[in-house]
């Protein structure tokens, strides 16, 4: 380790500035905006008078809190669908792929990076009334109608938030996987556990970084999620984001937004602090 | 059932024409092996000479293809390994990182659901054995290279297998810690009277712990005995020359005499060597003799009946020996050692360029045929 | 590795990679429809869509405009990412867990949350929204992967080179350039690979922070209500599906090149410097310990 103070100090600069100037400061600009009772005068107006007004109207209302809630579960189930399914995804890619194991890797996030908005629009002919899989379904006879609850629906938004992160969070899975050292396994068969019983008590608690941190990585960004519901959820498919949007394009107003945003920041950040525990940060720089 | 003739008892382990192939390559050719119950064997052979394969397919974790793998006379080689009645120290320890020590060791007896009582108290006994007591609670990444050795060696022996397999598992020890825990190894074996099945490519490690070794190469075994024999009486030029150092010449039986017979040395000479194989005039032999065996004189010594005359090369000290490079004629060289029994401020009285003679008996020579 | 091949995983596989793929298949299906609804039986076949849509010029400007922000932004991020990253490893001062959980907490923050809060911070500070404020933004997203690709590859590689360096005679800058860079180069590249993918598929950062240009998906969302133009805007997704999936094959087999010219030598192998090559020294072993 070199302890050259002034060339490190050069090297973290750009990155400390560019964060502070466009995350901290945007962050703590937005705190503080939440407290402006009005948008009157516009956006740049000073000298307002703090008020706490949009918190109240959130926390005793029955709008906010529910819909923050109902996003919280979309969420969580969105993130535990893709992780569950993921998981074995990652297990064959790892244990079963043998050479190959990276070139379907590929394949398999290759799809991650097309444009998300046309997937989900593509789903859109699939789940519709006239599309491919009612479509399918009357085929067969299983059916009379289209069965409408797929398109425009709480449930579309799931399956089609799922189908959309599914690729992404198999790569943290993956990555846990594969630091398994191999003899550990050999160890537990050799000391007498059972295949499933050496995937439970060997395997599985090891993988379980890279399970939470894929878990993760869908949960945080989808409990923000608006362009979804408006694509594929209809009118009972609006979720919290959905409500922000609306206070900073059409409904302007600005500090409400900010408001809302506050509150659901909150509850991610608490969430996720209790899972840095599991995430030891300081190993990323020891 | 092959019965070990000594004691009447079942072979612990029996490998009958076990091969293994490897995408075309022969790992592991026509192995034989029948190791007694309660012995300290070992594998013993340079990388790639298909000793840990071996080790591997009576774990299980590689099936033959070919050949017969008994445990105590009861055929295991299509048994998956975790109801195999063997466990294994991997060379790299394999200790489960996210339990402590205790679950660790206590796993494979969890895993035959063994009561909670009595895994307490066999865990604790293990601990005891190899002399980490108190160590319980602690998580591997908090032990030393050395104590992680050993609650490995625990974790394996708690399950009072009938065999235990060894791969490799002081490789990551330094000099010393190894010395130590040879002859830890060798007592426990002793004191617990399970048979050891030892991988090593250290030739010193497996005449200090083992009852008998197999020395492999190539996936072959080339000799199959007890430390003296295979240190006296090498059978093959790589296992000569693999265990200790060996001096190599060439020669061709001139006459064979009442039991001995004379070599000619390339032009350098002759030797007298007892004849124990049969040997017959014109046939082309190698002579193996120890550096201990070879005598360096001034003159051809009277009750050695072999010598040969060289130039002295270089004289090396060291320590509990001095070495001499003696080099003949045709550009080859004999290294030989002689004890230094006695502190000598003046040097060994040779110098560097002398014409001097390596002297050496007839019994001290290894014929070998190829 | 088990020996024994279950069915099952494969089977698996292969379903969710046909699940993965079939709507990629409906689009491309759709911008080869002739036809402007999209349903089955397929009218006919036709390329004329991939045409209109070289014609359209506010779509290729809103392509170009998420070429620019996607380009501007991984530079940015893998230029911070890459400093920091060999500030935090290779030196010595306090603060560094903090400055990492900063780094990385972006990571933790909707997108719909940094939208708005730099919305605001941009109003009050009376900067007009535009295609830089938006870089900005992807530039903050992106720092994360950047950070966290290069300091993996980074701690794979022995340090004992950079002291090689030194006390060969160069100077900190000179090794910056002639051994640390080259030799952290495949995560370098890896990192702008992922950082570019980030930001040119970005839609709620975009729409937030975007002033009278709109990009890519910004626009093909506005697009959506006008059947008759849909279909050319399909067109350019497949286009720029095709794009991106060259671009992370790139990236694949630029990552394996760099596993392969990086990693620590297994012991005892001789190591060269980059730019020193008539010295080598011996690299020692990983994993040997003792008591």
């Amino acid at each position: 380790m070199l302890k050259n103070r002034s060339i490190a100090s050069s090297l973290l600069l750009p990155s400390a500035a560019w964060l502070f100037l466009f995350f901290i400061l945007p962050m703590i600009g937005m705190v503080i905006f939440s407290f402006r009772p009005d948008m009157r005068g516009g956006p740049f107006k000073l000298g307002w008078l703090p008020s706490i007004t949009h918190y109240q109207n959130i926390f005793t209302g029955d709008i906010y809190l529910p819909l923050l809630w109902l996003s919280v579960r979309v969420a969580f189930s969105v993130a535990l669908f893709a992780t569950l399914l993921a998981f074995p995804l990652a297990y064959f890619l790892v244990f079963h792929a043998g050479k190959r194991s990276s070139l379907y890797l590929t394949l398999a996030i290759l799809p991650f990076w097309t444009s998300f908005l046309l997937r989900i629009i593509a789903w859109k002919t699939i789940l519709g009334s006239n599309g491919l899989i009612n479509n399918l379904l009357i085929y067969l006879g299983l059916v009379n109608e289209p069965v409408r609850i797929l398109l425009y629906s709480r449930l579309a938004v799931v399956v089609t938030l799922v189908y959309v992160w599914l690729p992404f969070v198999a790569l943290p899975i993956y990555a846990s996987l594969l630091r398994i050292n191999p003899s550990l396994l050999e160890a537990a068969a050799i000391l007498g556990a059972s295949p499933w019983r050496s995937f439970f008590r060997v395997t599985l608690p090891l993988s379980l970084p890279g399970v939470i941190a894929g878990f993760f990585m869908v949960f945080i960004p989808t409990v923000g999620e608006y362009i979804t519901p408006i694509l594929v959820g209809g009118t009972r498919g609006s979720l919290y984001g959905n409500i922000i949007e609306l206070y900073f394009g059409d409904g302007v107003n600005w500090p409400l937004g900010a408001a809302l945003s506050v509150v659901m920041l909150v509850g991610v950040l608490i969430m996720a602090l209790l899972v840095s525990r599991l995430v030891d940060f300081r190993r990323l720089v020891s | 059932m092959w019965v070990n003739p000594v004691s009447e008892q079942p072979a612990a382990i029996e490998l009958i024409d076990v091969s293994k192939r490897f995408a075309g390559q022969e790992a592991v050719q026509a192995v034989n092996l029948a190791i007694a119950q309660g012995e300290f064997f070992s594998l013993l052979g340079p990388s790639g000479c298909g000793k840990t394969t071996t080790l591997r397919m009576i774990a299980g974790f590689e099936q033959p293809s070919q050949g017969v793998i008994r445990l105590l006379g009861e055929a295991i080689h299509d048994m998956p390994p975790h109801r195999r009645n063997v466990n294994m120290v991997f060379q790299n320890y394999a200790l489960f990182p996210h339990l402590s020590v205790f679950e660790n060791i206590a796993f494979g007896l969890k895993a035959r659901h063994v009561p909670q009582t009595e895994i307490r108290r066999r865990v604790v006994e293990s601990l005891d054995m190899v002399r980490l007591p108190g160590l319980e609670d602690r998580k591997p990444a908090q032990l030393s290279g050395g104590q992680q050795q050993r609650v490995a060696l625990a974790r394996a022996l708690v399950n009072r297998p009938a065999v235990l397999l060894l791969d490799e598992p002081l490789g990551a020890l330094d000099q010393k810690l190894r010395k130590e825990m040879q002859l830890e190894l060798k007592r426990l074996q002793r004191e617990v009277g399970i048979t050891f099945v030892y991988v090593t490519h250290d030739q010193e490690e497996a005449l200090t712990m083992s009852d008998r070794i197999a020395v492999m190469n190539q996936g072959r075994v080339l000799q199959m005995a007890e430390p003296r024999q295979i240190y006296d009486y090498p059978a093959t030029r790589f296992v000569a020359d693999f265990i200790g150092t060996t001096n190599f010449i060439d020669g061709r039986v001139i006459s064979i005499e009442s039991g001995m017979a004379t070599v000619a040395l390339d032009g350098l000479g002759t030797a007298c060597v007892p004849d124990q194989t049969g040997l017959v005039a014109g046939q082309a032999v190698t002579l193996a003799i120890r550096p201990e065996r070879l005598r360096l004189a001034a003159s051809p010594s009277l009750d050695q009946a072999n010598h040969l005359a060289g130039v002295l090369e270089e004289i090396i000290f060291v320590g509990n020996d001095t070495q001499y490079l003696l080099r003949f004629e045709d550009g080859a060289r004999f290294l030989i050692r002689e004890q230094n029994r006695s502190p000598s401020a003046g040097g060994t009285g040779y110098q560097a360029g002398q014409t001097l003679y390596a002297n050496w008996s007839p019994a001290g020579t290894n014929v070998l045929l190829e | 590795m088990q020996d024994r091949r279950s069915p099952f995983f494969a089977t698996y596989y292969l379903i969710i990679l046909f699940v993965l793929y079939f709507p990629l298949g409906i689009l491309f299906l759709f911008s080869i429809n002739d036809g402007v609804i999209f349903a089955f039986p397929l009218k006919g076949l036709t390329l004329h869509w991939y045409q209109d849509m070289f014609g359209n010029t506010e779509l290729l400007q809103a392509a170009r405009s998420s070429l620019l922000v996607a380009v501007a932004s991984s530079v940015a991020a893998t230029a911070l990412g890459t400093t920091a990253a060999i500030a935090l490893l290779r030196f010595q001062f306090k603060g560094k867990t903090p400055f990492v959980a900063l780094a990385l907490v972006p990571l933790l923050v909707p997108y719909i949350i940094l939208g708005a809060a730099l919305l605001i911070l941009f109003a009050g500070l009376q900067v007009e929204r535009s295609l830089w404020t938006v870089m900005i933004a992807h530039t903050i997203v992106s720092l994360p992967y950047a950070l966290l690709v290069i300091m993996a590859r980074m701690v794979g590689f022995d340090k004992h080179l950079e002291e090689a360096a030194a006390d060969l005679g160069s100077t900190y800058g000179y090794t910056l350039r002639r051994v640390i860079l080259p030799l952290i180069a495949p995560a370098i590249l890896a990192a702008w690979l992922v950082a570019f993918t980030v930001s040119f598929d970005e839609f709620i950062l975009a729409s937030f922070l975007i002033g009278r240009r709109p990009t890519l998906p910004v626009y093909l969302l506005s697009q959506m209500r006008f059947a008759n133009r849909f279909p050319q805007v399909v067109a350019m997704t497949v286009v720029v599906m095709l794009a991106s999936l060259s671009l992370v094959l790139l990236a694949q087999w630029l990552q394996r090149k760099g596993t392969v010219s990086t990693q620590v030598a297994p012991a005892g192998q001789i190591a060269r410097l980059p730019g020193f090559e008539d010295i080598s020294f011996q690299v020692e072993g990983v994993g040997k310990s003792s008591e």
